[in-house]
């Protein structure tokens, strides 16, 4: 394997590792030293990979709009209905609250209230680019196509991310009397009735 | 095509259905007698020539380059009792050069508004090649416009007089002046990188690409570089860039970029969706200071 490969695999490596630490522990309660010492590797070692952990936080909430970018891309490369794609997504979201919550937990519960933490190189959607895109995607698509309703497009993203976030939150406390997939049928038809022109 | 004194090469300017604007907005070139001192101008509609339009209709008048201007229709346009699709047939057989000048004439235009089914441009439709075009292909040259830019047309008469080869595009446009867009050269372009948009005409500040309808980045044509009367254009007084050079123009709401829930419906020019969304979505997230002030402060 070449260096630049092993380096790739590493950094990706820490990164995984900090978003578990983050999600579970918090942004503030965990230390570089607690991801080094999880890793087996030396606290200097880490800081060549990220200078310090703002940055790495940083690193990590692009990392998580990218593979999220990603599966979202997917649904929108697919000649199907904006009805059958908004089901696609939220399918999506759930799922990856499923099977990866630390991603999701580190978006709703790092990255939205640490703001100072990501107020300086990740302004605005900087970090969040590879998410916010493909959800551009999506809708410049559906109202083209005339099946959603042309309107402001953060009224209509307010509105889809607020309900798939909220539900994921209620899922995160313990409070939803059902798994989370039981909800994909009533909650993609919500969406769509409320964005459907 | 090198020319001597004795032998210039013979101009004559046809109308079909136009405004004259063409025909006006040259008769505004500073150069405009110059120019046409390489020529014979053997007829125009308004400036003073050797034959008639008695003559031309009759047939017997020499023509090397023909410029056309105004829109077409195959049947039911009559000048002095005759077809003037018959008349102009006549001479595009006869000339070395074919020039449609203005958009009418390349495409169809504003007239092709009226009959969208009848009348076109001479050669294209829209941006549908006419039957017509397989017979004039080789030497058409298009300028479209409305109007178009007199240094435009000078350009290309100086080109064609001193024997030179004119490069053009698909549509047979000359890429020298519509290889690149209107966007180009546009002294807002800093407030369109950074979308800062200008929330009223006529100011200083701001791209006028979201709020007012600009459509100069996706409209190939020289307006900020060879600038109008040596001196503007739209964009620099803050009007929006039409697309008059085309094939769809006039497109519906001048004034309006259709957008897809705050998307543009059409993206600038050769560049892909996800990547101008991705860098849009970045740049606006910046508040950059300088892009909000006044440039010059009147009040004072
Ligand atoms: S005003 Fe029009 S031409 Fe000028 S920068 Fe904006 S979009 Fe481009
Ligand atoms: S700025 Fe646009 S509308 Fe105005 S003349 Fe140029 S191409 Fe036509």
């Amino acid at each position: 394997m070449k260096i630049a490969e092993k380096k790739a695999l590493k950094r990706e490596s820490i990164i995984q590792t900090a978003l578990q630490l983050f999600s579970a522990n918090g942004f503030h309660k965990t230390t570089i030293p607690d991801i080094a010492a999880k890793l087996h590797m030396s606290v200097g070692n880490l800081y060549n990979y990220f200078s310090s952990k703002d940055i790495l936080a940083q690193e990590i909430i692009k990392y998580t709009s990218e593979v999220l970018g990603e599966e979202i891309r997917k649904i929108n490369m697919q000649d199907i209905s904006a009805r059958e794609k908004i089901r696609g997504i939220v399918t999506v979201y759930f799922t990856m609250a499923q099977e990866k919550p630390e991603m999701i937990e580190y978006f709703l519960r790092v990255y939205l209230s640490n703001r100072e933490v990501f107020s300086d190189g990740c302004e605005g959607m900087v970090c969040v680019s590879g998410f916010i895109t493909e959800i551009m995607i999506f809708f410049d698509d559906a109202v083209a196509s005339g099946e959603l309703r042309n309107q402001d497009f953060f009224s209509a993203f307010g509105l889809f991310m607020g309900y798939l976030g909220g539900m994921v939150f209620l899922k995160g406390e313990g409070v939803l009397p059902k798994e989370i997939e039981y909800y994909i049928d009533d909650i993609s038809r919500n969406i769509y009735n409320a964005l459907k022109a | 095509m090198i020319l001597q004194s004795r032998n210039k090469p013979k101009l004559l300017w046809l109308q079909s259905i136009t405004c004259n604007g063409n025909t006006h907005s040259f008769l505004n070139h500073p150069e405009l007698f110059s120019i046409l001192s390489h020529f014979e101008l053997v007829h125009h509609p308004v400036l003073e020539s050797a034959y008639t339009l008695e003559n031309v209709i009759k047939g017997e008048v020499p023509c090397d380059l023909l410029i056309v201007e105004g829109a077409f229709k195959e049947e039911g346009f009559l000048k002095s009792g005759v077809e003037v699709s018959s008349v102009l047939k006549k001479y595009a057989d006869k000339a070395k050069y074919i020039i449609s000048a203005g958009t009418c004439a390349t495409f169809g235009g504003i007239f092709k508004e009226n009959d969208p089914e009848e009348i076109s441009g001479f050669c294209f439709d829209g941006e549908e090649k006419t039957p017509r075009y397989e017979s004039y292909a080789s030497k058409l040259i298009s300028l479209p416009g409305c109007p178009i830019h007199p240094r435009w047309l000078s350009y290309l008469l100086l080109m064609i007089a001193s024997g030179n080869k004119v490069p053009l595009d698909t549509l047979h446009r000359p890429v020298e002046l519509y290889g690149y867009t209107v966007h180009t050269g546009c002294t807002r372009n800093e407030y369109f990188e950074w979308k800062i948009d200008a929330k009223q005409f006529g100011v200083k500040e701001g791209c006028l690409f979201y709020e007012q309808g600009c459509q100069g980045p996706y409209t190939r044509g020289s307006c900020n570089k060879i600038l109008w009367n040596d001196t503007s254009s739209k964009t620099r007084v803050g009007t929006p860039c039409f697309g008059c050079t085309e094939p769809g123009f006039p497109q519906a709401g001048l004034y309006r970029t259709k957008t897809h829930m705050g998307i543009p419906a059409t993206m600038p020019l050769g560049i892909p969706r996800r990547a101008y969304l991705t860098l849009t979505g970045v740049v606006k997230s910046f508040k950059i200071k300088r892009f909000t002030e006044r440039l010059m402060e009147y009040d004072k």
